[in-house]
């Protein structure tokens, strides 16, 4: 009944003479493009938008992911002290984002319900009915979710940077005691940029696992997991360093979070950038798997 | 007759809205859902395989591999792995008797760290002068001079003053501050039977008695003489991503012993010096040994006597622990909490909710039938499971050559049934969470941040060690406490940090949980009575 209606309404829209002024609404396709009215991709966009947008949840989530981030990195900021005689060794700009462990978990949530929220209530077969061309719909999702992503990580980061600095000097660790301090220098920016595109990546990534598992309790779960589980992994492969080498450098959060040190790099595992790139292939290719997939099920 | 016969009632109506049909419904919800069982049965699979199979593989040492490296391990008398290696100046003691010296200087050695030579056979030109805390100088008297043999000592310590210490694992205070020219201590050993008393004294005529020791099935002669010993220099590390732990260096001490005393011994006796313990644990170059001019006596030794502590930190030997078998907890806490949020989650998405509350109004037994289903699943399906991972993993590592520590059946009892209780009351606080937040994702999302980031937080050195060990006092993750197996001491220098160690005992880190599980539980009860379904 719906895909009559609509294919009813795009053939009229077709066939419509070119010289009739059209009725002014929202849902108007632009006027250069009558062919591709609905299914285009800036239209894709406005839609996915307009989904977000006018779901409740989202602000709460994006402020979540701010206030998650600033309060763990605070806190760990708060608990760092130099130890007694073994000097101030810390790298101020990853303790300072350390809330960027927790606030990953929020970008999650909210890759998931871009997509599991329609499969929960059937609204994508709506979204599928209104544009056939599915990879746009995933295209279009993963668009709306890194923007808004990228502007609370901008926040986020900004933030920790802020709350670190201020927090860590008051813990004495400061420049005068020998140890590196929160500034606008090489490295800390690095950190700072590669930090908000880390997680934008795990937004695309969680994303893209999302819409392969589909229900949303079980795409929150592998999401999760996969992000929290590598890290322990490596921590109990000391024994076989071979394979703790492996999961050092290939798993998604232990190779992505390597961007976060600006001290002491040449003892990391993967070096800050190869390891963005890491997580980078990772939301690639659930990306492209979540692509074929929706291609190859019904919904 | 038919005016005796009482109507046919089915045996099931008598008791429809009892707690045990309300559990049984429960469990009947539970069961039937493929999806869930077929993935507590993989938590608890995973729990079991990977805490058999990641364990290491063989040992090699010198009296071959496998199990036959386990005989290498010298054990005292309470069956603990015990480091057993000193320098000892001694004389054969028959019967009752004691000894008393006075010692006047304890001054050490410690190996370089920044590009020095750490082994066992350090060149001796890589060393500096320092004292680790726990270099020891003093009187001993053992049974044998076989390592693990039963003993009593009074020593001088590089910086905790006095000690009395006796078979490996006790440690009793005595005179605070360091020994000097300006300010000797004696000290002194009486034997009586198998009692054995220590004194010391700052003067040489007031005598405090420090502690009294009951040395079970001590032989009629012992060796009572002077000792030294210095165990491992540790440096913790401000720990850096995923490096916690610290770095060890060799160290030797020297102690200097004057009016020595032996009463009891034979007349004229000697005072024989040996290294005791295989060949110096740390350190055996050229230094070690005994020395004595008139009479005055100095003894250098290197190696420690006390307990092996665990990650293998002060020992040569391959040890183990039973935390090195629990690693899949982890991802089977993971998988358990998630389906314990969705056990009510997905009653509120599918209407579910509203039959159920229907059939038994009384919403707070609804609630606590769903917490002990869920419960008790995960505690029987958690329990065999760790089970499995501590007795098999176990016998793998012995079998191959690993010294486990601290691994008797008492405290095997305790990390399984502990282990499975904490991922009960996890599955109980995950269930609650799910009853406040009503939705799947934002549930099960915040039982991980709430349960699983803090462990990773607290293990995996991404924080600096003051964070992390306030993250596993305060948060649920503190329950993962009930895991360790392994006694703390603070007379052995150690990295005293997870996965072996944690900064809260085993039970009282359950307690946390078990406070947050039943805030919880007493929060969601309130709000389902409150709100409309």
């Amino acid at each position: 009944m719906n895909q009559t209606m609509t294919h009813r309404r795009n053939q009229t829209m077709t066939t419509a003479p070119h010289g009739l002024p059209r009725p002014a609404g929202p849902d108007q396709p632009g006027p250069g493009r009558p062919g591709t009215a609905g299914d285009g991709l800036p239209d894709a966009l406005r839609a996915e938008w307009t989904k977000l947008r006018t779901v409740s949840g989202t602000a709460w989530i994006l402020a979540g992911i701010c206030v998650l981030t600033v309060a763990v990195g605070a806190a760990t900021a708060a608990a760092t002290r130099c130890g007694a005689g073994t000097g101030c060794a810390i790298d101020p700009a990853k303790v300072s984002l350390t809330g960027i462990q927790a606030g990953q978990a929020v970008v999650a949530v909210l890759a998931v319900l871009v997509i599991s929220g329609e499969y929960s209530t059937g609204m994508i077969r709506t979204t599928f009915t209104a544009m056939p061309r599915r990879w746009m719909v995933l295209a279009a999702k993963a668009a709306v979710l890194t923007g808004l992503v990228l502007a609370a990580a901008v926040v986020a980061v900004a933030g920790s940077l802020v709350a670190g600095r201020l927090i860590l000097a008051g813990n004495g660790i400061t420049a005068a005691h020998g140890s590196a301090v929160v500034s606008l220098h090489g490295p800390t920016v690095r950190a700072a940029v590669g930090s908000v595109l880390y997680l934008a990546l795990i937004g695309l990534l969680a994303l893209g696992i999302a819409t392969i598992v589909r229900d949303s309790a079980a795409a929150t779960g592998a999401v999760l997991g996969i992000l929290y589980v590598p890290p322990v992994i490596a921590l109990f492969l000391g024994s076989e360093p071979a394979w703790q080498h492996w999961v050092e450098r290939y798993t998604p959060t232990n190779a992505g979070l390597a961007i976060l040190n600006t001290t002491g790099l040449r003892d990391l595992p993967i070096s800050p950038w190869a390891g963005l790139g890491v997580l980078a292939a990772w939301a690639a290719a659930a990306l492209l798997a979540a692509g074929v997939l929706l291609h190859l099920r019904d919904a | 007759m038919t005016a005796t016969m009482t109507p046919y009632r089915p045996p099931e109506q008598a008791g429809r809205d009892g707690f045990a049909q309300l559990i049984h419904a429960e469990w009947t919800k539970f069961r039937t859902l493929r999806g869930w069982l077929i993935a507590v049965v993989v938590a608890a699979v995973l729990i079991a395989v990977v805490g058999v199979l990641l364990p290491r593989g063989d040992n090699q040492c010198s009296s071959g591999s496998g199990a036959a490296c386990l005989g290498q391990v010298p054990t005292g008398p309470g069956g603990e792995a015990v480091n057993d290696s000193y320098y000892l100046a001694a004389q054969p003691l028959a019967g009752d008797g004691s000894i008393t010296v006075r010692v006047t200087s304890l001054t050490g050695l410690i190996a370089s760290q920044s590009g020095g030579f750490v082994g066992p056979n350090a060149p001796p030109s890589t060393m500096s002068p320092g004292l680790v805390p726990w270099a020891k100088a003093g009187i001993i008297i053992t049974a044998s001079t076989r390592p693990g043999a039963a003993y009593a000592a009074m020593m001088v310590t590089g910086s905790h003053g006095v000690r009395m210490q006796y078979d490996y694992t006790s440690d009793i205070a005595g005179l605070p501050g360091t020994v000097s020219a300006a300010s000797p201590r004696w000290l002194r050993l009486t034997r009586s039977g198998e009692v054995i008393t220590g004194y010391d004294s700052a003067d040489g005529t007031h005598w405090t008695r420090i502690g009294t020791v009951r040395l079970a099935g001590l032989a009629g002669t012992v060796q009572a003489g002077m000792f030294a010993a210095s165990p491992l220099d540790f440096t913790p590390n401000f720990p850096t991503y995923g490096e916690p732990g610290g770095s060890f260096s060799n160290s030797v001490a020297m102690g200097t012993f004057d009016d020595a005393v032996l009463r009891g011994g034979a007349a004229g006796g000697q005072w024989a010096g040996q290294n005791v313990g295989p060949s110096g644990a740390n350190y055996s170059g050229p230094r070690l040994g005994f020395r004595q001019a008139g009479g005055r006596f100095t003894v250098t030794g290197s190696g420690d006597i006390g307990p092996v502590v665990a990650a293998g930190v002060n020992s040569s030997y391959d040890t183990g622990t039973l935390a090195d078998h629990l690693f899949g907890v982890f991802i089977g806490l993971l998988i358990m909490i998630v389906i314990a949020a969705m056990f009510i989650t997905v009653e509120y998405r599918r209407g579910l909710i509203r039959t159920t509350l229907t059939a038994s109004p009384r919403r707070g037994r609804l609630l606590a039938a769903k917490a002990v289903v869920i419960g008790l699943v995960t505690f029987v399906l958690g329990s065999a499971a760790v089970a499995v991972a501590v007795i098999v993993g176990r016998q793998i590592a012995h079998d191959s050559g690993i010294f486990v520590l601290a691994s008797g059946w008492p405290i095997q009892a305790r990390v399984i049934l502990g282990t499975g209780a904490m991922l009960a009351v996890a599955s109980v606080l995950a269930l609650a969470i799910g009853t406040m937040l009503r939705r799947s994702v934002a549930a099960v999302a915040t039982v991980v941040v709430v349960i699983v980031l803090p462990y990773i937080l607290g293990v995996s050195g991404i924080l600096p060690a003051t964070a992390s060990e306030w993250v596993l006092r305060v948060t649920p993750a503190a329950a993962f406490a009930i895991e360790q197996s392994v006694p703390q001491y603070q007379q052995v220098l150690g990295h005293y940090g997870p996965p072996d160690y944690y900064p809260l005992g085993p039970w009282s880190g359950f307690a946390v949980l078990c406070g947050y599980a039943a805030i919880a539980l007493a929060l969601a009860t309130w709000l389902l009575r409150r709100r409309d379904a």
